[in-house]
């Protein structure tokens, strides 16, 4: 008889903060560059260099905490996590340790269309490592390696969730709401493929009834949400397999590897490092203001539930499509601002979800990008275009394709393509006369009681007019010569 | 004359009046390094170009008729533990025996700024780890008052340098006792200020809650000119204090009646020196017969400050000195065929035997299991140590007892027995602990070496340490006393 195993996950997220300079001194944080030139003295850890706390840091720390439903620290310090690692120009990074800036928070995913908590257990600051390049496969390999410390310094926040998450869909729905969250506080880029956004997890399965957890192990290096998926999924199959065949999970640090599509040990508990964390003698500890956090509180935007919900409410959007708009602020900042040239929030959003999503997903731009091709006003004069009945919704999805390689305004292009529909009887009922007389049998058959031979006909009316034809009015003028 | 065996002051007072340049002054520096240095061995590196350049500058100016400042055209000496922009900095370490930084000191910034002629880098202990300045790497420095004594340490070569006339005043720092120490085996004044006084940005970390930089000088009217141009609030450093720097030498008044001194009973204890003792006791009567109130106070806490030091300065020393590791500058082993073995190699051959005990001390006092036995208790006992220096000068205006508890002891003494040479600084190192300053200015001597008598003052009371330490050399003049080399 096989068991029901119960999966258990914790997500230690990894985000950049979009500071201008790094979190204790004034080098830039721009992404790229080339190597060491976003460096200085204090980054670069040179003997004497003392940090110096960049409030921005602070601030956006707060801001984020906030936005999680954190508690903010009343005082609040940096510690010294030591480690050897050539990335490391300190061979320590500053981080927090028994003082974090925010603690005992939460987020709320939808599972199944119903509400889950998600508990924050805290969020802290740090310093982010350089980047070293491998002349081989890994720095044991490779005769030589080079450092690149323009990342070193970078200001990061950790968050880290209660062990609340029970599948890996549920972990993907975490950090999707999670990355959402940080994108609309503007306080992280949350870009994955730039690193700006990274996820470590912890996982492990007990039988379903059983109180204590089971021992975990820390998946690292899933640099996607489908890696985030994979990994996963993999590491529960294989403690499930583990246990079945009558092993023990052991306590480990585990790699994700892509190409095979596996999980690999990279350490054991008993090779796990002793960070011989100590406060920072070199900054002083911070006294986080009551004001100032009031002040951060009361200048933070609407967050996405809050948004979903005024979707729901005010524009009458179903659950699902509010959840799917505000889920990337990039696309609900877009369809808000197209609800400033159009009042149909339903056709708009419609739009959004279908032709827009798919243009910017298989395109390189943003919504947000100042050179996005459709602006928010001109997808919005589409709407309205088409509820004006100027044009039909089949030819507005060829408009539509217009707009996104040309960037011109759909009235622009229904000009001057001559595709505005044709709602003038006159210009019309010549054509429906010529379509009734060249199809006898249809007509006959629309007499005696068949209603959908009609449809044939509006079909040929619509043809010889190249789409123009209004089809209610066709229709209408059908129905009248055919009475 | 001799222009290097005056002070600052003097000098500046014969600059204004245009009988000497800054040139000339310079010149008898570097012909007195020329006579003695192979006997005193005070430098790692020497600036003669430079300064001249300098100096040269500064008569120009003069010459144009500018006003100039205090310390400008003054010759000074930096500890090799302070970054010069462009110019050696060691920390008298094979581990930076290479290391030229990109970035000057703020203090060598301020100093610069003031117009000082920079000689060179005096000798130290490693990484300012230790009491004689026999753990420098290079070679020891000696005392001028006697070169088979050692000079004391860290700021070995500071000190010796001052009192060996080879400069007008130099810079050190002191960590448990560094300045004091030194300044009292080779006779000179040496300020140790209030944590937060003087920024510590491009000081190389030995222990980042007790390191603080400070003036040695030939006499307090110096020193306390020196720390009126050092001291200050630094954006650079976050632990550096933002206070009112006041004109420190406006307070030499020579006038300490009603002065409160305290005499902490825990600091006059067997194994002390019984001439230094005695020397003290003169001291205090010195100061009572010119009207100062003389009590006896109590620091009970006195006997945990070494464990305590010796917890939380190899604890900050151990995370402070990680970053050596041959990956980016400074001393590297070229044999390893791998990085970790490069890292241990680097590390085992650039440091010196102390440095690496004081490493391992620290990194054992924060291992995991033995942190809240060790370093958090030192944490606790730390505040004790504070609270009852909080509690003395709620009754004393300042607290007196030797600097050291005996004079400047000879080469390889306590080099074997590192508890012998940590009890060098028992007397200094409590202050570093509690942040508060200390003064150490010769008070005599025994058997033809000086002694020092320390002055300790609340936190930015800098001011009434400089008022009775001058008041104190005024009436002595045991200041004037000069080494026979």
């Amino acid at each position: 008889m096989s068991t029901d195993y119960e999966v258990v996950i914790g997500l230690e997220v990894h985000s950049e903060l979009k500071t201008e300079s790094k979190i204790f001194c004034c080098s830039s944080t721009e992404f790229g560059g080339d190597p060491n030139t976003h460096v200085c003295p204090v980054c670069l850890g040179l003997p004497g260099t003392l940090p110096v706390t960049n409030n921005k840091v602070v601030e956006f720390g707060i801001k984020a905490g906030l936005a999680l439903n954190c508690e903010i620290a009343e005082f609040s310090k940096f510690d010294r996590k030591n480690y050897y690692y050539p990335d490391l120009p300190k061979n320590y990074q500053i981080s927090q340790y028994d003082l974090p800036i925010a603690e005992h928070g939460y987020l709320e995913i939808n599972v199944d269309g119903n509400p889950k908590r998600i508990g924050i257990t805290r969020v802290h600051m740090e310093e982010d490592a350089g980047k070293l390049l491998h002349q081989g496969a890994t720095i044991i390999s490779s005769k030589y390696s080079m450092v690149d410390y323009n990342r070193t310094g970078v200001p990061l926040i950790e968050i880290v969730s209660e062990p609340d998450l029970r599948s890996a869909e549920e972990a993907v729905l975490y950090l999707q709401k999670l990355k959402a969250i940080l994108e609309y506080t503007e306080v992280s880029d949350c870009k994955m493929e730039e690193g700006s956004l990274r996820c470590d997890a912890n996982v492990s399965i007990r039988p379903v009834g059983q109180k204590e957890f089971g021992t975990r192990t820390e998946l690292k290096n899933m640099s996607s949400f489908r890696a985030l998926q994979k990994a996963l999924e993999y590491e529960i199959d294989r403690q499930i397999e583990v246990v079945e065949e009558g092993g023990r999970v052991i306590q480990e640090t585990r790699t994700w590897d892509e190409n095979k599509g596996i999980t690999l040990s990279m350490r054991s508990k008993e090779e796990a490092h002793d960070y011989r964390y100590f406060p920072d003698p070199d900054l002083v500890p911070m006294v986080i203001s009551r004001d100032w956090v009031n002040e951060i509180k009361e200048s933070l935007p609407e967050l996405p539930d809050a948004r979903k919900a005024r979707y729901v409410q005010e524009y009458g959007l179903p659950e699902y499509d509010a959840e799917v708009i505000t889920g990337v602020k990039e696309i609900s900042d877009y369809f808000d601002a197209g609800l400033e040239f159009t009042k149909n929030a339903k056709a708009l959003s419609n739009w959004v979800m279908g032709e827009l999503l798919k243009f910017v997903n298989s395109s390189d731009h943003s919504a947000a990008d100042e050179d996005f091709p459709i602006p928010p006003a001109n997808l919005a004069e589409l709407v309205e275009l088409i509820d004006k009945g100027e044009i039909s919704g089949k030819i507005a999805k060829e408009v539509f394709k217009d707009m996104a390689e040309s960037g011109k305004k759909p009235a622009a292009i229904v000009e001057a393509k001559g595709l505005k529909q044709i709602s003038d009887e006159g210009a019309i009922i010549a054509i429906v006369d010529e379509v009734l007389a060249k199809n006898p049998q249809p007509v006959e058959d629309f007499r005696s009681g068949n209603e959908r031979a009609i449809g044939f006909l509006v079909g040929q009316v619509m043809k010889a007019t190249r789409g123009q034809a209004n089809p209610e009015l066709v229709n209408k003028l059908l129905r009248e010569r055919m009475q | 004359m001799q222009l290097n065996s005056l002070t600052a002051h003097e000098l500046h007072d014969k600059l204004v009046n245009k009988e000497v340049s800054s040139v000339e002054i310079t010149e008898d520096v570097f012909k007195r390094i020329d006579q003695v240095d192979d006997k005193v061995k005070a430098f790692v590196t020497l600036t003669k170009e430079q300064a001249l350049a300098k100096a040269a500058e500064v008569d120009a100016r003069i010459s144009g008729g500018d006003k100039i400042g205090p310390l400008e055209g003054i010759p000074v000496v930096i500890k090799d533990n302070m970054c010069t922009e462009g110019v050696l900095t060691t920390c008298s370490s094979k581990m930076l025996h290479n290391f030229v930084p990109p970035y000057s000191a703020t203090v060598v910034e301020k100093l610069q700024a003031a117009g000082a002629v920079i000689v060179g880098k005096a000798n130290m202990d490693e990484f300012a780890m230790g009491s004689s300045t026999e753990n420098s790497r290079f070679f020891s420095t000696r005392n001028p008052w006697d070169t088979d004594c050692v000079p004391g340490g860290s700021s070995g070569g500071s000190a010796a340098s001052v009192a060996a006339d080879e400069t007008i005043y130099s810079l050190g720092s002191d960590t448990g006792g560094s300045i004091r120490q030194p300044a009292s085996f080779c006779g000179v004044v040496g300020l140790k200020p209030t944590y937060g006084t003087v920024s510590r940005y491009g000081l190389i970390a030995y222990a980042s809650s007790l390191d603080q930089i400070g003036p040695f000088a030939k006499d307090v009217r110096d020193c306390a000119q020196i720390f009126n141009v050092i001291a200050g609030h630094d954006p650079k450093d976050s632990t550096s204090a933002e206070f009112e720097v006041p004109d420190y030498t406006s307070i030499l008044t020579g006038d300490v009646k009603g002065l409160r001194i305290g005499i902490p009973k825990e600091y006059f204890i067997e194994g002390t020196d019984p001439k230094v003792l005695q020397l003290v006791q003169d001291a205090i009567n010195k100061f009572e017969a010119m009207g100062a109130v003389c009590e006896e106070a109590t620091l009970p806490h006195t006997e945990y400050a070494l464990p305590v030091y010796y917890l939380i300065a190899p604890a900050e020393a151990s995370s402070n000195l990680a970053r050596y590791d041959g990956v980016r500058y400074g001393y590297r082993d070229e044999t390893a065929e791998d990085m970790i073995t490069m890292f241990k190699r680097t590390r085992s051959e650039g440091f010196g035997t102390e440095v690496k005990r004081r490493i391992m001390l620290g990194t054992y006092a924060l291992s995991s299991g033995y942190y809240d036995a060790y370093y958090l208790k030192a944490l606790k006992v730390r505040t004790l140590i504070r609270q009852d220096f909080d509690r003395a000068f709620e009754k004393f205006d300042l607290l007196i007892s030797p600097t050291s508890p005996t004079p400047a002891f000879r080469f390889g003494e306590k080099a074997d027995d590192p508890i012998q040479m940590y009890l060098s600084d028992v007397f200094t190192i409590s202050l570093n602990l509690a942040g508060i300053p200390g003064i150490s200015i010769p008070c005599g001597f025994s058997n033809g070496l000086p002694v020092g008598l320390q002055l300790m003052g609340k936190p930015f009371g800098e001011g009434t340490l400089f008022k009775a330490a001058h008041a104190f050399e005024q009436s002595t003049g045991y200041y004037k006393m000069k080494p026979n080399l």
